[in-house]
């Protein structure tokens, strides 16, 4: 499965927000209505899924959808 | 049919006393039981008392302060249990001293067991918890932690510490159905009080209207109601029970 799919994937059963909200540009908290604790949930779930350490540095610019694609991209990561 | 029947609990402390009393009490109303102390083999008198009862326990060994030691019995009882439901935070211990007197092992001690104890246990199961948007913990505190004592400012600051705990935890998992509460003891005949002196355990059941010393199954009792949907609209609550001896 590709990184995107994965990502979405992760995204709607954390937040259950429906597939097609889930676009690059979506903000969780603005657009997926996210709260600050599902939030750190879903960055719990992407280090689990990908086998990577998210520090809390990088994890709070994490606010969209597409900024976690990218990020877990330029780590070399797959799903 | 009990009242906590196919819930899974994990108590801490579970090998004697209160530890002892609440795993029994919850066995009995359907829950099957990881127990979790210092060493497994002082588990085997409670793990045969709740397999009396009809209830599955298993054992797991942990030095509650310590992290790694903590997730891995998480883990293993997730493993063989499949869910923690309830979490009961109830090892603890004194080392008890007047303030001027008291080593800094003797503080650390204690507040590793029963402070940073809970906060690792109450961390390792609040993942679970939230992912099934269902949960309960119950701390319990003392009521040392609400009034302090003189020779205990260890074991005093500790319980206090373990109701600020509560409290946050409680407003952070509520939104996840997930509710956390506190049992705060008076004076319980177990053997952490056997060993105070026979003039300070006077003067302890003088400031007792009920003029009765505790036991463990009045507060298993109370750990019950916490941790059962009898309490559903509960969280971040300190439920004393202690004979009247504090009332606040």
């Amino acid at each position: 499965m590709a990184i995107e799919d994965k990502v979405k994937e992760i995204i709607v059963e954390q937040l259950g927000v429906n597939a097609d909200q889930v676009k690059p540009e979506a903000s969780f908290i603005e657009d997926l209505g996210a709260d600050s604790l599902d939030t750190v949930e879903l960055v719990m779930a992407f280090e689990e899924e990908f086998g990577a350490e998210i520090p809390d540095e990088d994890a709070e610019k994490l606010t969209t959808v597409g900024a976690v694609i990218e990020y877990l991209k330029g780590k070399g990561l797959s799903a | 049919m009990g009242i906590l029947d196919g819930k899974v609990a994990l108590v801490t402390g579970a090998a004697r006393g209160i530890g002892r009393a609440i795993a029994e009490r919850l066995a009995a109303e359907g829950a099957d039981i990881a127990l979790c102390d210092l060493k497994e083999e002082w588990l085997a008198d409670t793990a045969e008392a709740v397999a009396g009862a009809g209830r599955r326990a298993i054992r797991v060994a942990a030095d509650v302060g310590n992290a790694a030691g903590v997730q891995a019995a998480v883990d293993k009882v997730v493993q063989e249990l499949g869910r923690v439901d309830i979490l009961v935070n109830n090892a603890g211990i004194t080392r008890d001293g007047f303030l001027v007197r008291m080593s800094e092992e003797d503080w650390d001690a204690v507040l590793s067991v029963n402070l940073k104890g809970a906060f690792l246990f109450t961390r390792a199961v609040a993942r679970p918890m939230m992912k099934q948007r269902s949960g309960v913990i119950v701390n319990i505190a003392s009521i040392i932690g609400l009034i302090g004592n003189a020779g205990q400012c260890n074991y005093a600051a500790s319980k206090a510490g373990l109701i600020a705990l509560t409290k946050s935890c409680a407003k952070e998992l509520a939104g996840r159905n997930v509710r956390v509460n506190a049992v705060a003891p008076g004076f319980i005949q177990t053997k952490m009080t056997d060993v105070l002196a026979e003039d300070v355990k006077k003067k302890m059941l003088d400031a007792i209207p009920m003029n009765r010393f505790g036991t463990s199954e009045d507060i298993a009792n109370a750990v019950l109601f916490l941790a059962s949907e009898q309490s559903a609209y509960m969280t971040g609550q300190v439920l004393s029970v202690n004979g009247g001896m504090v009332m606040m």
